[in-house]
């Protein structure tokens, strides 16, 4: 039987864990804080069939499939909320995305529905006079990840899985150090700590894009589904720069959840208010009864971005027995279980359910951020 | 004291100008909401810190009675 | 160029700080929440205030007073508000925190019924208009704050039927002994006895439950009495407000704001005084203001004058915490189905199995609604030892249009 050492508990960590020990490996689990703890709990938990380029749209629609055949049995452990996503067009050049991206989507058997004006306000009557449409992606849900993260670690523990509390402080070949001195060892070792993974890999080119999200009181008839913008992926994905996108989440219990923002490389906790009105003022753009909706925290989180957005799943180019699975940028939810199914696929050297080149680490000379 | 007209869930009442409309609904007896799993709650700190006090003014939600004052025409309405 | 002195509550102590700081040139703004200065123990303005402290409310004109508005974060040298005209912000050279203290809640079978208020809260209830004359009120809970309230209600007409202190005999007795030496605190004591002469009044007592139907009709104590009533008002000490504090960095130690003898706080320019420093009432928070608002404004002589009182009014503080010590007891009155975070009626058998407070919050809500730990922050601290974690902007809930700030 192989051991197996998991640097980083939150909902990756406990995916890897699951597969691992499911596959009779011996899976010690590493935390330093509780499990679900980081960017797990900082997130949207959104689960989104993203579409660009083949490589995501594949790994997020696989990741949706897991989602939905983990969560059949006990949906509300995970309080799932079957939401949908709705994609929201201002003008022509939106509505033309909206015309792509629904091309795409069909193209993969994704259900989507182009909504025109009449049919936008018809299903979001809390929208802004005057957009011209949008995509509906029914299938598109939301979970609850920290707890979510726990209920893989329980799994994970059935199986004989165990869960240590420390810091790792470094990564040796087969054993790993932690911050009181004690050292375990394992046949194998996972990185699975977010964008910390640089602290016990600085040669990787993983960068931080950290984001704000505010929650609010309850307010459960104003929103049905999550209201993204479409310009997301132009403002989101930008190489460098602040940026705010509209991302706004219907949660299960009546709270709203507003969003999003990034800045690159920052990982310090100290809302930037500037950002933050800049988010807020876009939000009530979208939805104006926003602007009277009582909000009742701020916080920052911290997204681990890759240089082409995909998370790096496999060996570490340069060291023996250790893998990887980082850099899920904002797509960590969604990618969490498909992510983790494609590192065992490797580990356990069985069949891959997707071609695994896109998401191999690269030799990390030709990964330097531009 | 001079008296004004607020309304609590549809029905119009009679209160002291400038009376704490937290102590207005605590003294009539109508709970300001119900919790998560359905109980009823009043205020309890009656100084803006725990949020029980939480009702519906002028159809603004989630604003704490305890910090209001009742003034001519005001609109409260508690959850069901 | 005048100092910008900015003071947040209007309380006793930041009254004190806004008149001695107003001696000088500097611009001083007093913030609070409320419509009137006064805070909690002077709500309703100066007709709560003591003969010698009715100057602080006669305020030097070039104070600006910025009611009904909220602190809900800062930064470098700047404050965020929520004011009735909308978000600002507010630039500060000198900033005295005297955001004062806030009610222990501590949970037990029946603690969320309807008229089961705070100590103080059922004294704000009833300034602001509640009827108390003939209803029957059990004041319970620990701290002097129990004994002053009830007199000042049953002068208002209230049938106090009992006042039920947790601390036993022995510790009451030493801080009875401490007031030798507080001539203004035993007139106060010795008043408040005799209102309260007939009055049943419990040492060494507490409750363990509140019973009714869609209201508490009565309540049964420790030692196994019941008692009928209207209202319950029970609360188990104060807790200092130090969320603007810990936004800012100042350092804390076991609840409190560390401060020098200057009432300086570990963060530059930035000083606290009264509760926020210990629990103490009103004559620390007058001394201790007054000390900040000298500081603050260079005249050291006139803050140095006040050292011994400020150094009298930290022993009653100490005296006050050891002799209002709570009992472990009270860690044992919730049964797994009372609730603990009311907000999200998170009860105490789902809180038992947590290992932190951080897991508590993700795994169950508790400490994620609208209070944001005020209540069940300080319960779990209490029953379970956890510490809390940062404090996040905005301190205090506002509408979304209050969080967007004009660029700078």
């Amino acid at each position: 039987m192989s051991s197996v050492i998991i640097v980083g508990g939150g909902i990756v960590g406990c995916a890897v864990a699951l597969e691992l020990a499911q596959a009779g490996w011996q899976v010690t689990l590493i935390e330093r804080d509780c499990l679900g703890s980081g960017a797990t709990a900082a997130g949207m938990g959104h689960i989104v069939v993203m579409d660009e380029g083949e490589a995501q749209l594949k790994l997020t629609l696989f990741g949706q499939q897991l989602w939905q055949a983990l969560t059949a049995d006990h949906p509300q452990q995970h309080e799932y909320h079957a939401c949908g996503t709705l994609w929201v067009a201002t003008d022509a050049e939106e509505w033309d995305l909206v015309a792509e991206k629904a091309a795409v989507y069909q193209q993969y058997q994704i259900a989507c529905e182009i909504l025109d004006a009449a049919a936008l306000y018809a299903h979001e009557p809390a929208l802004r006079a005057g957009l011209v449409g949008g995509l509906l992606v029914p299938n598109d849900s939301v979970v609850y990840p920290p707890k979510s993260a726990v209920y893989l670690w329980q799994q994970a523990e059935k199986h004989g899985a165990t869960l240590v509390y420390g810091e790792v402080t470094t990564i040796q070949t087969n054993y790993v150090q932690l911050n009181d001195g004690r050292q375990l060892s394992a046949d194998a070792i996972v990185v699975a700590n977010g964008q910390r993974c640089i602290d016990l890999l600085p040669e990787l080119p993983i960068r931080a894009k950290r984001g704000q999200l505010v929650i609010t009181e309850r307010y459960p008839a104003l929103i049905k589904h999550q209201l993204v913008e479409l310009s997301y992926i132009k403002n989101a994905h930008a190489s460098s720069g602040d940026s705010v996108a509209f991302n706004l989440q219907p949660r299960p219990n009546g709270q709203l959840l507003i969003g999003s923002s990034r800045q690159f490389d920052r990982t310090d906790r100290q809302i930037d208010q500037q950002l933050l009105s800049q988010m807020l003022r876009k939000a009530i753009d979208y939805v104006p009864a926003l602007a009277d909706v009582r909000c009742l925290r701020t916080w920052t989180g911290v997204r681990a971005a890759s240089p082409d957005g995909l998370p790096m799943i496999g060996q570490h180019p340069e060291r023996a027995g250790l893998w990887l699975n980082v850099g899920h940028e904002g797509l960590g939810i969604t990618t969490a279980l498909s992510s983790a199914r494609l590192l065992a696929d490797q580990m356990l050297q069985r069949p891959s359910h997707l071609a695994i080149q896109p998401y191999l680490p690269r030799s990390l000379q030709q990964e330097q951020p531009q | 004291m001079k008296q004004i007209r607020i309304s609590i869930n549809g029905t119009e009442y009679h209160v002291a100008e400038h009376s704490n409309l937290a102590a207005v609904l605590m003294d009539k007896a109508i709970a300001n909401r119900r919790s998560v799993t359905g109980e009823p709650r009043m205020a309890v700190c009656g100084m803006g810190s725990c949020g029980e006090c939480r009702v519906t003014i002028n159809q603004q939600a989630h604003q704490l009675a305890c910090l209001q004052q009742c003034c001519e025409g005001m609109e409260v309405n508690c959850e069901p | 160029m005048s100092l910008n002195v900015v003071i947040v509550g209007a309380g006793p102590a930041g009254l004190a700080a806004a008149w001695s700081a107003s001696q000088s040139n500097a611009n001083v703004t007093l913030i609070d929440q409320a419509d009137q200065a006064g805070g909690q123990i002077w709500r309703g303005g100066q007709g709560y205030a003591p003969k010698r402290y009715q100057h602080l409310f006669f305020q030097h004109t070039a104070l600006q007073y910025r009611k009904q508005t909220h602190v809900l974060g800062a930064s470098e040298q700047q404050l965020y508000l929520a004011t009735p005209q909308g978000p600002q912000q507010l630039r500060y050279d000198r900033l005295i925190l005297a955001n004062g203290a806030r009610e222990l809640f501590l949970p037990f079978p029946g603690w969320t019924l309807p008229k089961v208020v705070g100590v103080g809260g059922l004294q704000a209830l009833v300034k602001g208009g509640l009827p108390i004359v003939g209803k029957r009120v059990v004041i319970a809970g620990s701290g002097p704050l129990l004994i002053a309230v009830a007199s000042q209600l049953k002068q208002r007409g209230a049938i106090i039927k009992a006042v039920v202190e947790q601390a036993p005999i022995a510790q009451l007795l030493r801080f009875g002994r401490s007031l030798v030496g507080h001539p203004t605190k035993m007139l106060q004591a010795a008043q408040s006895a005799q209102a309260l002469a007939n009055t049943p009044f419990y040492v060494n007592t507490w409750i363990i439950a509140a019973e009714g139907e869609g209201e508490v009709q009565q309540v049964q104590l420790s030692n196994g009495q019941r008692i009928e009533c209207d209202y319950l008002a029970c609360s188990w000490g104060l807790i200092a407000n130090t969320e603007l504090a810990q936004q800012l960095g100042c350092r804390l130690e076991q609840g409190f704001v560390v401060v020098d003898r200057s009432q300086h706080t570990s963060r530059d320019q930035v000083y606290a005084v009264g509760e926020l420093t210990g629990i103490g009432g009103e004559d620390k928070a007058v001394i201790e203001g007054q000390i900040a608002g000298f500081v603050a404004t260079g005249n050291y002589q006139a803050a140095s004058q006040l050292a011994q009182q400020q150094a009298q009014a930290w022993q009653f503080s100490q005296q006050l915490a050891a002799s209002f010590a709570l009992r472990p007891e009270l860690r044992q009155l919730a049964q797994a189905n009372t609730i603990v975070c009311r907000c999200e009626d998170v009860t105490f058998g789902q809180l038992q199995s947590q290992p932190s407070w951080r897991s508590a919050k993700l795994q169950t809500r508790c400490g994620m609604g609208i209070c944001q730990g005020r209540v069940c922050g300080g319960a779990t601290q209490y029953l379970f030892g956890w510490s809390q974690d940062s404090v996040r902007f905005p301190i205090h809930s506002v509408s979304v249009a209050d969080l967007v700030m004009e660029s700078v």
